[in-house]
Order: C-alpha cells, then sequence, then structure tokens
C-alpha cells in the first residue's frame, strides 16, 4: 500500500498547531465538498482531506501517525510495522467516512469504521452517490446502461475491501440533468447485521451538439435563410422524438423565439422545444450572388442601425 | 461476482415521489428532530400542515440529504446551512440557465 502524507494534504507543516490543522482542513473541505464544488476529482479530494484530517485533528493518531516518522515519501510503499502495531490499539473515529478511508489508515488504525469493539449495534451501511454520464436521447427513450462502482464490501473477518461492481441500471424515461436515482440497498453493506445503505445515481448529461436541456424544456438553434425569414416558410425542426415541421411566420427576424408545446423531455406535463430563430446569409462568393444582393438594396432600401441613431 | 443478475430498477427522485416525515428522516439517516429543525429554518417545504401529515417530494429527499451532509462535513449551524443550501439551489438555477444560453450564443461563431 502507499505511504499517505497527511501534512501534504492539508498543506500544513509537521508542527503545525491543531488549530492551523483545523482552519487548513475546513478551507480544504469548503473547496472540495461534493455539494458545493464543481472541481473534476472533487469526491476523491474531499475523501483524502477528511481521512487527514480525521488523523491530524486527534493527538492521538496524530502521534501514532507522526512515530512512522518523517522519512517518508508520498506514494512510496508502505508495510506496517511488524509486531506491536498500531492495529492492536483501540482509536475512536468521529466519521462514518472512516470504513471507506484508504488501506493505509486502516492498516494504522483499523478499517472497522466507527464502531468500537464491545459494541456490537447493528448500524445501516453508508449511502453512496455516484455520477451517471447519458445522453440526452437515454433520457428521452428510457434506457439500461451499465455502470461500474467501486463498492466497499464487508469480508468475513469484518474488514473492509473496495471491489468494483458492475451493476446495470434502467434509466426511466424523462430524467433530468441533476436528478437523482435511488437504487434502495445498493450502498455500502451494513455492519452487525445492519441494512445496507441505498445507492443515489446523479444523473449528467453528455453534451449533445445542438440541442441543450434546461430542466425537461429543450434548447435549440435553428438556422434560416432571409427568404424564409422574409416570407414565412415551413422548415423541418430536429427533436429528440424525430423531425417536426414548425412554420416559420413571413417577417420573422434573429433572435424570435418559437416554442413547440410538449417537445421537450417526456413527463406529465412533458417539456417543451424552445427554437431560437437565427438568420443565415448565403455567401456572395459568385457574380451572379453578388448582383442579386445588389439588387436586394436597391429593392429594399433599410437601415438596420435606426435605433441606434446612426 | 462481474456479471450482474438483473436491470436494477430505482426511483427517480422527482416531485412525483413522496414521502412522509419518518421515511425522509430514514432515507437521510438521521432522525426526526433534525429535520423537523430544517422544516423549521425554511429548508424543507413539506405539504400538508401538521408533521403527521407532511409530504416531501423527492426534491425536498435531495435537498434534505445535501443539508445533512454539509451540515455535518463543514461543521454548518442550521442558519449557516439554510443559507448554503438556498445559494446552492439558485447556482444550480443559474448553471442550468447560462448552459443553455452559452449554447445558443455559441451558435455562428
Amino acid at each position: 500500500m502507499e505511504y499517505k502524507d497527511y501534512y501534504k494534504i492539508l498543506g500544513v507543516s509537521r508542527d503545525a498547531s491543531q488549530d492551523d490543522i483545523k482552519r487548513a482542513f475546513r478551507k480544504l473541505a469548503r473547496k472540495y465538498h461534493p455539494d458545493v464544488s464543481k472541481e473534476p476529482n472533487a469526491e476523491a479530494r474531499f475523501k483524502e482531506v477528511n481521512e487527514a484530517n480525521e488523523v491530524l485533528r486527534d493527538p492521538e493518531k496524530r502521534a501514532a501517525y507522526d512515530a512512522l516518522g518523517s522519512g517518508w515519501q508520498s506514494g512510496q510503499e508502505f508495510r506496517p510495522p511488524p509486531g506491536e502495531g498500531f492495529s492492536h490499539r483501540e482509536f475512536r473515529f468521529s466519521t462514518e467516512d472512516a470504513a471507506e478511508f484508504s488501506d493505509f489508515f486502516s492498516s494504522l488504525f483499523g478499517g472497522r469504521g466507527a464502531a468500537p469493539r464491545g459494541e456490537p449495534r447493528p448500524r445501516r451501511g453508508r449511502d453512496q452517490t455516484a455520477r451517471l454520464r447519458i445522453r440526452l436521447e437515454d433520457a428521452f427513450h428510457g434506457a439500461t446502461r451499465q455502470l461500474q462502482i467501486d463498492a466497499p464490501e464487508l469480508g468475513p473477518d469484518g474488514q473492509v475491501a473496495r471491489r468494483p461492481r458492475t451493476l446495470n441500471v434502467r434509466i426511466p424515461a424523462g430524467v433530468t440533468q441533476g436528478q437523482q436515482i435511488r437504487l434502495a440497498g445498493q450502498g455500502s453493506p451494513g455492519v452487525k447485521g445492519g441494512t445496507a445503505g441505498d445507492l443515489f445515481l446523479e444523473i449528467d448529461f453528455e453534451p449533445h451538439p445542438f440541442l441543450h436541456p434546461e430542466g425537461k424544456n429543450i434548447h435549440l438553434n435553428l438556422p434560416i435563410s432571409p427568404w424564409e425569414a422574409a416570407l414565412g416558410a415551413t422548415v423541418s425542426v430536429p427533436t429528440l422524438g424525430g423531425p417536426v415541421s414548425l412554420k416559420i411566420p413571413p417577417g420573422t427576424q434573429t433572435g424570435r423565439r418559437l416554442r413547440l408545446k410538449g417537445r421537450g423531455l417526456p413527463g406529465d406535463p412533458p417539456g417543451d422545444a424552445y427554437i431560437q430563430i437565427e438568420i443565415v446569409t448565403p455567401p456572395a462568393d459568385t457574380e451572379e450572388a453578388k448582383a442579386a444582393y445588389r439588387r436586394l438594396a436597391e429593392a429594399c432600401p433599410f437601415n438596420p442601425r435606426a435605433k441606434l441613431g446612426v | 461476482m462481474n456479471t450482474p443478475a438483473s436491470d436494477l430498477e430505482g426511483v427517480v427522485l422527482d416531485e412525483r415521489v413522496t414521502v412522509t416525515f419518518t421515511e425522509l428522516a430514514q432515507l437521510c439517516g438521521s432522525d426526526d428532530e433534525v429535520v423537523r429543525l430544517l422544516v423549521a429554518e425554511g429548508v424543507l417545504h413539506p405539504l400538508g400542515s401538521r408533521p403527521e401529515e407532511w409530504r416531501f417530494s423527492g426534491i425536498e429527499i435531495r435537498r434534505a440529504r445535501r443539508a445533512l451532509r454539509l451540515q455535518r462535513d463543514l461543521d454548518l449551524n442550521l442558519a449557516g446551512t439554510a443559507l448554503a443550501i438556498d445559494l446552492l439551489d439558485e447556482v444550480d438555477a443559474l448553471r442550468a440557465r447560462i448552459r443553455a444560453l452559452e449554447a445558443l450564443l455559441e451558435f455562428g461563431a
């Protein structure tokens, strides 16, 4: 297993005061808390910071950790000292997260979680949260997705081991960004006969090239030609359910928003599709096209900047 | 043990799901009193007037779990938790808005 430099993780020196450690932890906890942070790897960083704090905040655990000496490098191969090791001592944990701390932590302080020995009270397993990245199309049609989670499992010896688990999860149609799916009993196993925790999957959409969800509604930019805008037209619009005909009223300008009711993500009521019009001009790259533009200028004299007073 | 037996069907925590007071406390791994305090502080908005009648939507379940995690991990008091939850809700809504607007602006660029 790898040695963990808890001082380095919290960014404090080895002679830092307990106040310094508390301050450093608070700051990092705010920065990396998975409910607050948008940093990549926030979850893993937060766990690491929590683990470092669990050791350094407690003078007894800190002393045991310091006793390993300062000659270790972060990530260096570590084997717990033989014989009268720390694992024979009894440490108390302030957080239930202790059950999911690193092997390095367990080798020093035991990995049985917060329940001290001699207190065989059944305890419910921890809930787990994982992010589930899906395509917008999966949210529209519903889908089954396979995902791997690194789940702690309780071995027969009472020690916690992390093991990858593969789950097939049904995604119901109509889920939206950030929504959670609860899978009862699929979290961490319970302790001493307690029930297992739940697994919460948080939906995260892969970016779609042109359909942009906001809740159940879908936004789309729709390019149209100047003559479609001026004269009106019926054009084909892509939606999640397939192409739909949209009537462009005559005299439409860029920025106009049209709504296709019920063409968003399914639900009760379903979301709508909002179509934002963008007029695109054809390139004047032939003599014929240039002549056509000049004729248009003559036929339709107008100042698009009249509102600007110039 | 790497082959999943069958498809797992979860429950989407949206506005259609509702749980009672006690169920919510269980879901959050916390006790009734903590949930009661979150309601009193205005963090949670159940339907129904008396605790026995309270119904919490899936949205509220998520808010409750988030509030309790923040409270525990960052050592926040109740008022601080309420403020953090309100601001985080607002940030979520603004982020969704920005994502949609940015995507629309990208057009033609």
